[in-house]
């Protein structure tokens, strides 16, 4: 009987658990509803602790000259396509292996979506493949892959703008937000992203909002200073994301800094109140300036739930650009078509290795060829 | 979590259950469906083809002429063959006979092994374990440091010889290809068992580096290191996110450092988690933690067929009383259990305790995301402010000994004072006393035989108001039959929450199940789908 004793015990927990949630609640939901309060706007005054670093008078003799961005993704081409080799090949030799029946179709969409594509973009270039070669009625290599080029190329949709906000806008700096999930990389980014844009010869500031992961802000600073670029910190961990933000815009003003890259901290966007922090940081930096760039840090990875992510981070801070890590291993990175698709939200960047100039601007048509080759 | 896969399957049931028998293109349409499902899912696609085949086999095999209606008998097949990919049987760490056990922890950068010791020491400790972590990953800028933070708030010493990559350099060789640590981990982490086995720690675990599939260098490192440390398990950390790149990563692992399980990261996103049934069915090795929050607390074990279940949204209770019987002790229990059955008035004091209790249990929402049929609230459970406990806490502690045990006396002024006390309005009072008097009329009706429904929440879904039966009908003069009508309204109770929490499937499922079925034959928690309580 000692097990029903027990039983009924957990039962009574059980219930107890259910009673307390009921009140807590059931309260929440009935009573909030009406009572939103004004708050106060939060004083856009900066919390003391936060303290500027200045660019050093004299510049540390070691800085060093990144790699201009043009021409990098050509040099990371190889690297890429080694990456994707199987798909590409794999592709063409279905395709162009004389018999189109059903099979191959359904093996052809089945490579698509292996590389993360999703369904819908996956069926969608098979239906069209199909029509063509129903309209042509012809399968040699060489027409194959020139269509599927161009319907691959046409899925990335080389017609989006894909410039950065890199250059002053009037007369204060461009603001770039960088945002994304736990480790998707964003501290990496915007440190490359400084690199791509010394070597674009820019004043930039970088402002490391990311107070919650220990080190994060020393990680950005060592970025920073390898190309002689300040970074503005909070010196101790935890402070208000917000006022760090606030304080680079800031720093970058009296500077007469091209640009600001503000780092956050990695938040899944599920977490209600993470999010709201994020709207935080980008309504107090709007009391100053307007925010130019909201960047997502997508990690290539990703599978289908990216497309949520970057749905939820539109939502917040209105992402206006993605950025695809970790394109090395032996991800696609597939998702970001998604993305394009549903949002209209384009790659702006890649990151294609973990050296510091492996960050390179997005362009479709040499991805594509990456995928082919 | 697995939300959208259940809603999905849920949603694709719903279509089938109108019919009386599976015809093959009912069968066919169903499979594409779940096909479709795992693949937005994540699921890898290797994966996805061997079960829809399966399921679909099953579905037109011998298996239909049986009893269940359509739609149970997919769920049953689904449920089944889900549980068994996602690895069967639970499997815990399996201890060395000679301590110090060793647990390698690898996989991709940013899957989350670092913070995964912490959460992994914790989780030993709590169990009378002594822990170590090792702090092997010299190559992320700062890994050192953040497993030091880590390992502090998880009150676990870390073994730190080397400070590693302090620099916060990226580490990359000079020719750009591949990555180099700062110091040697393999040495490190040999030097940390040495150190565990002097200091007689019973259990270390060893952090290394994040590493590509495709960085042939640094998978012989990682397979260096196992072969130094000869640990007893190697843990694959793997991001819950992770779309069809999963099948490569994890078999590349296994070819490198040959993992013996497998831990799930940021299960607490909305991810469909797919890469959970394709690293299981891919791998064969078992997953056997999910990692569910940044805290140090936030981490379970995974239970595939309650896995499963949970997929199904068929609530995960098991996991709760685990979690429960943490929480609360013995002797807490048991009052409540006095109580409950005496039907006692429920006191603000016991509401108290109870929270305290909730509150150790980690994380509200999680807890009340295990309960069956709460899916279809994940969304008003996500605004929830986990804030509302403190305020609620606050205004009951702003009561006077006697209030606490008579809610009822708490009249204007007393009202006034309280919320004066904990800093709330008068009208938060109001609310809080309402429903405590609706939650202790809810446990005494409970204790009379009820089923377990949550009381009334506006605008939560399915498990809405229920008022008690005995309110809204007037009382006979007649003790008999009063009674009766007592005993009659229990039993509406009952039926009524009980296809309420079974609404995944409608209760309209329940007609006609023959006799010459076994209902313990099914899956624990199975007999809800059959509208039988």
């Amino acid at each position: 009987m000692s097990w029903i004793d027990t039983a009924w015990e957990w039962a009574a927990v059980i219930i107890g658990i259910l009673v307390v949630a009921g009140g807590i609640i059931a309260g929440l939901f009935r009573g909030r509803g009406g009572a939103t309060k004004d708050l106060p706007a939060p004083p856009p005054t900066v919390p003391a602790e936060v303290e500027e670093e200045l660019p050093p008078l004299q510049p540390t003799p070691t800085i060093e000259r990144p790699e201009a961005p043009e021409g990098r993704l050509a040099r990371l081409r190889a690297r890429l396509a080694r990456s994707n080799t199987a798909m590409g090949k794999g592709l063409l030799a279905l395709l162009a292996g004389g018999r189109l029946d059903e099979e191959t179709w359904e093996a052809v969409e089945d490579t698509l979506i292996t590389a993360d594509l999703g369904v819908d973009a996956s069926t969608q270039v098979v239906e069209r493949l199909r029509q063509r070669v129903a309209a042509a009625g012809k399968t040699d290599e060489a027409t194959m892959r020139a269509w599927l080029r161009e319907e691959l190329v046409a899925l990335v949709d080389p017609s989006l703008d894909r410039d950065l906000a890199s250059s002053r806008i009037e007369d204060r700096p461009a603001c770039i937000l960088v945002v994304g999930v736990n480790g998707a990389g964003k501290t990496t980014t915007a440190g490359k992203l400084a690199r791509v844009l010394v070597a674009e010869d820019k004043d930039v500031v970088l402002g490391a909002a990311d107070t919650f992961r220990a080190a994060a802000a020393d990680q950005l600073q060592t970025w920073g200073e390898r190309v002689g670029v300040p970074t503005v910190r909070s010196d101790r961990d935890g402070a208000d994301p917000a006022a760090v933000a606030f304080d680079a815009v800031k720093a970058a003003r009296d500077l007469e800094a091209d640009v600001v890259v503000i780092d956050t901290a990695g938040r899944l966007h599920t977490k209600v109140g993470l999010m709201d922090e994020l709207g935080k940081v980008k309504r107090v930096v709007e009391k100053q300036q307007p925010i130019d760039e909201v960047l997502l840090v997508l990690d290539a990875t990703t599978g289908q739930n990216g497309l949520r992510q970057a749905q939820v981070f539109t939502e917040v801070v209105g992402v206006t650009g993605i950025v695809l890590t970790k394109l090395d291993g032996t991800a696609k990175g597939g998702i970001v078509v998604a993305v394009q698709r549903d949002l209209g939200v384009p790659v702006k960047l890649v990151g294609l290795g973990e050296g510091p100039d492996d960050l390179a601007p997005f362009d479709a048509e040499t991805f594509v060829d990456a995928i082919l080759d | 979590m697995f939300t959208s896969l259940s809603d999905r399957l849920t949603a694709t049931f719903r279509n089938l259950r109108t019919k009386g028998r599976l015809s093959e293109s009912d069968v066919n349409k169903t499979v594409r469906d779940i096909r479709l499902a795992l693949l937005e899912a994540d699921v890898a696609l290797p994966v996805v083809k061997d079960f829809t085949h399966r399921v679909r086999e099953r579905a037109l095999g011998a298996e239909v002429s049986g009893a269940l209606n359509p739609a149970q008998q997919i769920v049953k097949i689904v449920n089944e063959e889900l549980t068994q990919i996602l690895g069967g049987q639970t499997r815990g760490i399996r201890f060395a006979k000679q301590p110090p056990t060793v647990i390698m922890l690898a996989g991709l950068q940013g899957s989350g092994k670092t913070t995964l010791a912490g959460k992994l020491a914790y989780l030993l400790k709590a169990d009378g374990h002594t822990p170590l972590l090792v702090a092997a990953d010299l190559q992320r800028p700062n890994a050192v440091t953040q497993l030091e933070v880590v390992g502090e708030r998880a009150g676990v010493p870390v073994f730190a010889p080397e400070r590693g990559n302090i620099a916060g350099h990226d580490a990359v060789l000079g020719s750009g290809e591949g990555t180099r640590s700062y110091g040697d981990p393999v040495s490190v982490s040999r030097a940390g068992i040495e150190f565990a086995t002097s200091k007689q720690y019973d259990v270390v675990i060893v952090d290394t580096a994040g590493r590509l599939a495709i960085d042939t260098d640094l998978m012989a490192q990682a397979a260096d290191i196992r072969a130094a440390i000869n640990p007893d398990e190697v843990l694959f950390v793997i991001d819950a996110m992770i779309g069809q790149a999963a099948v490569e990563t994890a078999q590349a692992f296994l070819e490198g450092v040959d993992f013996t399980g497998v831990v799930l990261g940021k299960l607490d996103g909305d991810a469909r988690g797919g890469a959970a049934l394709s690293v299981a069915s891919v791998t064969g090795r078992p997953i056997m933690f999910a990692s569910v929050g940044e805290g140090v607390k936030d981490l379970e074990v995974f239970h595939p067929d309650r896995m499963a279940s949970r997929i199904l949204d068929m609530g995960d209770v098991l996991t709760l009383i685990e979690q429960a019987e943490r929480a609360f002790d013995r002797s807490q229990a048991a009052e409540m259990e006095r109580k409950f059955l005496a039907a006692e008035d429920f006191t603000f004091d016991d509401f108290l305790q109870q929270m305290s209790a909730i509150k150790k249990m980690g994380n509200f929402k999680q807890i009340l995301g295990m309960m069956p049929g709460m899916g279809q609230m994940r969304q008003q459970l996500e605004s929830f402010d986990e804030r509302e406990f403190d305020r609620v806490e606050a205004m009951v502690r702003s009561m006077t000994p006697f209030e606490r045990t008579h809610p009822k006396q708490i009249n204007g002024s007393r009202r006034a004072r309280i919320a004066k006390g904990s800093g709330v309005s008068t009208s938060e009072v109001n609310q809080l006393l309402e429903r405590f008097g609706e939650a202790q009329k809810m446990m005494k009706q409970l204790a009379r035989g009820g089923v377990p429904g949550m009381p009334g929440i506006p605008g939560m879904g399915k498990r809405g108001r229920q008022p008690a039966p005995q309110r809204t009908k007037s009382k006979s003069g007649n003790p008999a039959k009063r009674a009766a009508d007592a005993r009659e309204a229990a039993q509406r109770a009952a039926s009524k929450p009980a296809g309420g929490a079974g609404g995944a499937f409608g209760a309209g499922a329940g007609g006609g199940i023959p006799t010459d079925l076994d209902p313990s034959a099914l899956p624990k928690g199975f007999e809800k789908f059959l509208g039988k309580s």
